[in-house]
């Protein structure tokens, strides 16, 4: 196969694969430069415009990449640090990953766009706002096509930033600044370990690009030297996926505009560390200790962030902490060697839970900016489209078959049972969770009798076309969405899994369960186009009947999330306050995030602040103005005293030369008597 | 024996007598309470240092001694006395301050240092005009001849000087035509 | 018996004293007229030195030196007396410590 000459052109399209990033930036330019000359609706249509050709061009990629031998392209832009021996450039990299997180963000992001302009019609920071969505897909772009760490760690940064500019969108607001400023510092933090990562890559293997150091890797590091990187790595990681500990800035980012949210910290940025897991993969591959330690963190993340989702009021924090939740399954996936299952699950996370975000910005568009849920309520009349959107993600959200996020969320927990039953049981009581609490809010928002008061309920009105259009296509995709990733056992192909594996070789990950073929196949460095064509065809190896139990098992618990949410809060709302008011202290616990933020702020904050207090009066006032003052002091005091020599009486200064005159004199008598 | 040492004699007579007049009249200048005093016992101290030089066989810097010093110098320091109308001193001329102790004592030090220097006598290179030969050739005339071709420049620069110095005293000691109201 | 000549450190002892009462006198009066003559004394006892090592090295530099330095006390004299008058045309005083103009 792979003989045939390929059409030029079409090759030579993969040329211009930088123009998936520049498009974007084009638009940041024009709308920072210019936004406030031009007409709002010039803004909006050059932003959604410039994300839009990034999409058509990404997707025509795509189908040019199945084209190539190896589904593998890479092209370096510029020379950007040449330093000694090392050297690093500007270069991007289409391979099935990272054509799959490009499809992802630019789609995403161009139907957020969209919303966009209709969400924020009214806001005075209009031109702002699409700069730096614009500043953002260009970042995350960077960061997802980038073929070396270095690039890579730019979009990482640079997205950091942008949430950072985006959270605190509405500066005015003091929350709104503080939040934008906790995510960056914690950002920080996660970011030092990723430097530090990037740091050992380097002394390792002396160049930052990813072929070289993927292909080197096996012979070059040792295991303890591999654990060790893998482990920063992922601890930038936990910084900009939201995982425990540092998660913590996440639910503050609700502060931000809610397409801000669904995009950023939905769909895109949040998802970069699940990404760079999936990209490191072949140096995971070499730590299972890391590894296991990926997959802990996930799982624990994914359970503790739906426990806090219960007892949330504001609609947005709901869906944040359930954010949390779906990344520690994504990382709960990659850490048990399901790469590609993970990226699965990004994927379908990116439809429903940004259909969400956006739903939820509709539902505050109608009530006028409220949050509270308890202040919501029978919007299912009022506002169907939303109601109808909403409801969609949130089956899939909770892994009703044939919506996408069964079959994403239903393949992770399958590999997480071959790896551990205890990994599989705490996420399997997580996905039972999460349907409560998702089930739950749908319930409080759109059910029912409005709680709402009147002149709010006066003004309630579905959302206009173009921001139902976008939830709409979110909907359909969330529902689509997961059919290219059936698995075998239920008579698919997984195509997703194998079009991934041409990017990510492990030998162990077996969604067709052919496993001996496809590891020789891989092993002996055939085509990409071979693989998966053998793999499709040897589907007829036994599929392992637990994995029906599995997936029913899944179904069921969900269903048994969605009884417990209609009974507490259609049907029998008396149980609620009853058993609110029984378990009042576990309540308050959960209700405030079980005191994570005071916790920080106590033992980290308060020190810091305190160790700057004291640098500041003991240190810096004490020690250096001191010294500082001191000097000047001093200078003052000697010419106080060396003042007086001039006083301006003529005898007095006879008087300095005569002295002088005796020194001089004295000089050569003494060398004349003793030498 | 006598002739021969009659000059010598003579001569340290003269010297002894003239150094000590000298010392002595310079001792009493810087005493004095009355300026004029002081300006006269100056003049004395002239003269006997050119008699000192008569005694060094230069006749010639001993006359311009007298008449620049003794005569044109003295003479405008005891116009500017008489000029300004200085009243006396009440007070002790002398009235000790610790600097002006510390002062004295260091110029006493300097004196010892410099008696400790010349002990040996006159030491350095030794040129060509002995005394003879400039007591025969004329001591102006050897002056005037090396100040015309070894020293011309100096020479010339110290004429702008002197201009210099005119037309500076000129200047300073007018009278400005407020002052004249 | 021959007496000896007059030795030259005699003659330089006698420059040293004078050069050094010059001295005294500058840093002890107040009236500024006898400072200026004691700074002449100072001159005058450096030409004696002058001439001597003149005389006794068989040379006639210092006598030109001596020439000069004439010239230039000269000179000062006359410009030096012209700034007395006019500090005393303007300070009314010439005792040097009442005069402190030239200070900080």
């Amino acid at each position: 196969m792979g003989d045939r000459a390929l059409p030029l052109e079409e090759t030579a399209m993969l040329e211009f694969v930088w123009l998936i990033p520049l498009f974007p930036a084009i638009g940041f330019v024009i709308n920072g430069l210019f936004g406030r000359q031009i007409n709002r609706k010039a803004v909006g249509l050059v932003a959604c415009a410039a994300i839009g050709l990034s999409a058509v061009f990404s997707s025509v990629l795509f189908f040019v990449l199945l084209k190539q031998p190896d589904y593998f392209f890479e092209k370096e832009i510029f020379s950007w640090i040449v330093s000694g021996q090392f050297a690093a450039a500007v270069g991007y990299q289409v391979d099935a990953l990272s054509i799959v997180m490009a499809l992802a963000v630019s789609w995403v992001s161009f139907f957020i766009h969209v919303y966009s302009i209709g969400y924020m019609h009214d806001d005075p920071g209009y031109p702002r706002y699409f700069t730096y969505l614009n500043l953002f897909v260009f970042m995350m772009l960077n960061l997802v096509l980038a073929n070396n760490f270095l690039l890579m760690f730019v979009g990482w940064e640079g997205v950091g930033l942008c949430s950072y500019l985006l959270i605190g969108f509405w500066f005015e607001k003091d929350s709104a600044s503080n939040a934008g400023k906790k995510a960056f510092v914690v950002n920080r933090v996660g970011d030092f370990g990723f430097l530090l990562g990037i740091f050992l890559l380097v002394t390792h293997f002396g160049t930052l690009n990813f072929s070289q150091i993927f292909a080197s890797a096996p012979q070059v590091l040792t295991v303890s030297a591999a654990t060790m990187i893998a482990v920063l790595l992922f601890i930038g990681a936990t910084g900009k996926s939201a995982q425990l500990p540092l998660y913590v800035w996440l639910p503050d980012a609700m502060e931000g505009p809610t397409p801000v949210s669904s995009l950023i910290h939905a769909a895109t940025m949040v998802t970069a560390g699940v990404y760079m897991v999936a990209r490191c993969h072949v140096i995971y591959e070499m730590a299972p200790v890391a590894l296991a330690i990926v997959a802990a963190v996930g799982v624990l993340t994914a359970i503790y962030a739906a426990s806090i989702g219960f007892a949330q009021n504001d609609i947005k924090k709901v869906l944040a902490y359930s954010t949390i939740s779906q990344l520690g399954y994504m990382f709960l996936g990659v850490g048990v060697g399901a790469y590609s299952a993970g990226i699965f699950h990004l994927m379908t996370h990116a439809f429903f839970k940004g259909l969400l975000f956006l739903a939820a910005g509709s539902v505050m568009h109608a009530m006028s900016g409220e949050l509270d849920m308890r202040k919501m309520g029978g919007l299912r009349k009022l506002t169907p489209v939303t109601f109808w959107t909403f409801l969609i993600a949130t089956l899939a959200i909770a892994g009703f078959p044939p919506l996408s996020g069964f079959f994403s969320k239903d393949e992770i927990l399958w590999h997480a049972f071959k790896q551990s039953r205890l990994l599989w049981a705490i996420g399997f009581v997580a996905a039972g969770m999460t349907s409560f609490y998702m089930f739950r809010a749908v319930f409080m928002t759109f059910f029912r009798e409005s709680r709402a008061p009147e002149t709010v309920k006066k003004h309630i009105h579905e959302s206009p076309k173009i921001m139902t259009v976008p939830l709409i296509i979110l909907a359909g995709l969330s529902i689509v969405g997961g059919w290219v990733g059936i698995p075998h056992a239920l008579g698919g192909a997984n195509r997703f899994h194998q079009f991934l594996s041409t990017a990510i070789k492990v030998s162990h990950e077996t969604a067709g369960h052919a496993a001996s073929k496809v590891h020789i196949m891989l092993a002996s460095n055939q085509p990409a186009a071979e693989i998966a064509k053998h793999g499709m065809t040897s589907t007829h190896s036994a599929v392992d009947p637990t994995e029906y139990v599995l997936m029913a098992a899944s179904v069921g618990i969900a269903l048994v999330g969605l009884a417990f949410a209609y009974l507490l809060y259609i049907t029998k709302p008396g149980l609620l306050e009853r058993l609110v008011s029984s378990w009042h202290r576990l309540h308050r616990l959960v209700f405030n995030k079980y005191y994570v933020d005071e916790i920080y702020e106590y033992l980290f904050v308060d020190s810091l602040k305190g160790l700057g207090r004291g640098l500041w009066k003991g240190a810096d006032t004490f020690f250096i103005d001191g010294t500082v003052n001191g000097v000047a002091d001093v200078a003052g005091i000697l010419s106080n005293l060396t003042r007086r020599i001039q006083n301006g009486l003529v005898q007095s200064y006879a008087l300095s030369m005569v002295v002088g005159g005796m020194v001089v004199v004295g000089y050569y008598v003494i060398r004349a008597i003793f030498f | 024996m006598f002739a021969q040492n009659i000059s010598i004699v003579f001569q340290w007579l003269v010297f002894l007598g003239t150094a000590f007049v000298a010392i002595l009249a310079s001792i009493l200048m810087i005493t004095r309470k009355n300026p004029i005093h002081s300006a006269l016992l100056l003049i004395l101290t002239f003269l006997c240092t050119a008699v000192l030089f008569f005694l060094l066989q230069n006749p010639f810097i001993a006359i311009i001694q007298i008449l620049v010093y003794a005569g044109a110098i003295m003479m405008l320091i005891v116009f500017v006395i008489m000029l300004l109308e200085l009243e006396e001193e009440l007070v002790s001329p002398l009235k000790i301050s610790f600097s002006k102790g510390v002062g004295v004592l260091t110029a006493l030090l300097i004196m010892l240092g410099l008696f400790f220097a010349v002990f040996g006598g006159a030491r350095g290179a030794i040129g060509e005009y002995t005394p003879e030969k400039v007591s025969q050739l004329g001591s102006a005339k050897v002056v005037g001849k090396l100040l015309f071709t070894d020293y011309l420049l100096p020479f010339e620069i110290v004429s702008i000087l002197l201009m210099a110095a005119i037309v500076g005293a000129i200047v300073l000691a007018k009278q400005r035509p407020s002052e004249k109201e | 018996m021959t007496i000896p000549p007059i030795p030259s450190a005699a003659y330089l002892i006698v420059g040293a004293m004078l050069f050094i009462i010059g001295a005294v006198g500058v840093l002890t009066r107040r009236n500024g007229i006898v400072v200026f003559m004691s700074i002449e004394l100072m001159l005058n006892s450096v030409n004696l030195s002058l001439i001597t090592f003149s005389h006794f090295l068989n040379s006639m530099d210092g006598v030109l030196f001596v020439f000069f330095v004439m010239a230039v006390a000269a000179a000062e004299a006359g410009v030096g007396l012209a700034i007395f008058v006019q500090l005393y045309r303007t300070q009314k005083t010439i005792h040097l410590d009442e005069v402190h103009l030239m200070r900080w």
